[in-house]
């Protein structure tokens, strides 16, 4: 099955240091592709880059910032492929951001109608 | 075939409770969606109702239902390919056409257990699918007996079934790295039922009390699936030997504590039942909370008094439990033995950390047995307050009612 694991921290709460914390995602991400489950990974721009964007009645709407206001951000995610759930919080549980932030595990749906429209 | 009649109703009702969650635990592993396979021993059930009536109960009900199940499921599957099902269980469905599963496979209930009690599922959550397809409780008897809406407890369940089929949570027994941690997560939500049940609150006595019934059935399954495991054992035999006082803890005014209890009305066949089973654990000697709770409970029940008590041996018994799983309550459990094996000086040193931590402050069996060990320390003047510290803590009906589950939920004397 595949799973995004996405990844959420308050910004400036990691207890390394930037090298180091990049070291760590270095690690996770290459023990990820050596296991052959990695589909994906990304980082996103900051969350005060963010940009809303609904059509109301017709008009665009821009709204400065990300919908939600939480105290942690989404900050990026990794898709993988793995048998099932308990393999992917395995995975989650690896994130380095987890011993300060929080990794949501979302199962990925597949066979769905518009998926069988763009294949 | 045995005879047309009466009895295929009869048969039924027995096949239903022996049956039904082994074959819904079959189906869900295979289709990995546990709405398909209830909707599909729903059926089988319903054909059973017809076919039995009128051609009488077949000689392996168990078979009949699993085969039927099994054909009623793939018909859904040929029937309705949009369903929340993974295609490869589509295509082993296909494979598996042919050859339907004539036994019943108890393995199966273990990993429908392992799926319910996954520790990605609240807790109420778990409790909730333990009791609806293991147990094979209604979804009206589950809400009736947590006191919600039946409706609040049937969405529950859509929801848990429908987070179990799409996240991915595998009706299967975990591999060996997660095993134990997985195996306290099922021991845990059913102790907690029993604890339930133990903790009956008065308006709803009678079927909350059925909780603990409820439990000590998902004991004895799980231990008949996992006999080597001690702590299972340990949490089968704590159970019983709990539930040996159910007669003698409750009179006309409310609960009983266990010094007051008439113990002629301990029920003397689950004691030794639950001796046996504790024994029979203890001698593989990998010694557990579960067990050392156990130990307790059984000391308990071999004493013919308050006096009569092996204290001692007892108050060492906590000594172990607080290392095994330490809590605040397990201390003043701890203390009362220790108070009664070496007289309450000694009572009160093991006391005085739990009362400077602050920890149980509402806490009446806390002050109630503050209270007790200064009175026999000879300190009349601070035992008088304390007992009015205990009394003002039970003043509170809801209070009262979770320091009986915490009671029940430490295993030891009040």
């Amino acid at each position: 099955m595949k799973y995004a694991l996405l990844i959420y921290a308050a910004p400036g709460t990691s207890p390394l240091p930037d090298a180091e914390l990049g070291e760590a995602w270095v690690a996770y991400g290459r023990s990820a592709k050596q296991a052959g489950i990695l589909l994906g990974a990304e980082q996103l721009a900051g969350a005060d880059t963010a940009t809303s964007v609904r059509v109301r009645g017709g008009e665009r709407l821009l709204t400065d910032g990300p919908f939600l206001e939480t105290k942690e951000h989404l900050l990026g995610f990794f898709l993988i492929d793995v048998p099932d759930l308990d393999t992917a919080l395995e995975w989650a549980a690896r994130m380095p951001n987890t011993a300060y932030g929080v990794t949501e595990v979302r199962a990925v749906r597949t066979g769905t109608r518009w998926q069988a429209a763009l294949a | 075939m045995r005879p047309v009649g009466t009895d295929a109703a009869g048969a039924l009702e027995r096949a239903y409770r022996d049956e039904w969650s082994s074959v819904v635990a079959t189906l869900a592993r295979r289709l990995g969606d546990l709405q398909a396979a209830e909707d599909a021993a729903a059926e089988a059930f319903a054909a059973a109702a017809r076919a039995w009536a009128r051609d009488g109960t077949p000689p392996n009900p168990g078979g009949w239902l699993m085969t039927t199940a099994w054909r009623k499921a793939i018909d859904q599957l040929r029937h309705n390919r949009a369903v929340a099902v993974d295609p490869q269980a589509l295509l082993d469905a296909a494979a598996g056409a042919g050859t339907a599963p004539g036994t019943v496979g108890g393995d199966d209930r273990l990993g429908l257990m392992f799926a319910c009690c996954h520790p990605a599922l609240a807790l109420e959550v778990r409790v909730a699918l333990t009791l609806r397809y293991v147990a094979g409780l209604t979804t009206r008897q589950i809400a009736a007996a947590f006191v919600l809406p039946e409706a609040t407890l049937a969405q529950r369940l859509v929801r848990a079934k429908r987070k179990i089929s799409q996240s991915g949570i595998r009706f299967e027994v975990p591999g060996a790295d997660a095993l134990a941690s997985r195996l306290d997560d099922v021991r845990a939500v059913i102790y907690l039922v029993f604890n339930e049940g133990y903790a009956a609150s008065e308006g709803s006595q009678l079927i909350r009390a059925g909780l603990c019934e409820e439990a000590i059935w998902l004991g004895r399954l799980l231990h008949r699936l996992l006999p080597d495991d001690t702590e299972t054992a340990g949490l089968l035999a704590l159970m019983l030997l709990h539930h040996s006082r159910a007669a003698a803890r409750q009179d006309g005014g409310g609960a009983v504590l266990l010094a007051d209890q008439d113990r002629s009305r301990w029920d003397k066949a689950l004691i030794a039942e639950g001796t046996a089973i504790l024994d029979a654990a203890v001698a593989r000697r990998r010694p557990g909370r579960y067990q050392t709770e156990a130990a307790i409970a059984a000391l308990h029940a071999a004493a013919d008094s308050v006096d009569a008590t092996d204290w001692p041996q007892i108050a060492a018994l906590y000594g172990a439990l607080a290392r095994l799983a330490p809590s605040p309550v397990v201390e003043v459990n701890r203390a009362v033995a220790v108070g009664m094996a070496d007289g309450p000086h000694a009572g009160l040193a093991v006391l005085e950390p739990v009362l400077a931590s602050g920890a149980l402050t509402g806490y009446a069996p806390l002050h109630a047995a503050h209270a007790d060990l200064l009175q026999r320390a000879g300190r009349a003047d601070e035992a008088a307050a304390a007992w009015a510290r205990a009394e003002r803590s039970l003043g509170n009906a809801a209070l009262q009612h979770g320091l009986r589950r915490r009671r029940a939920g430490s295993g030891g004397p009040p």
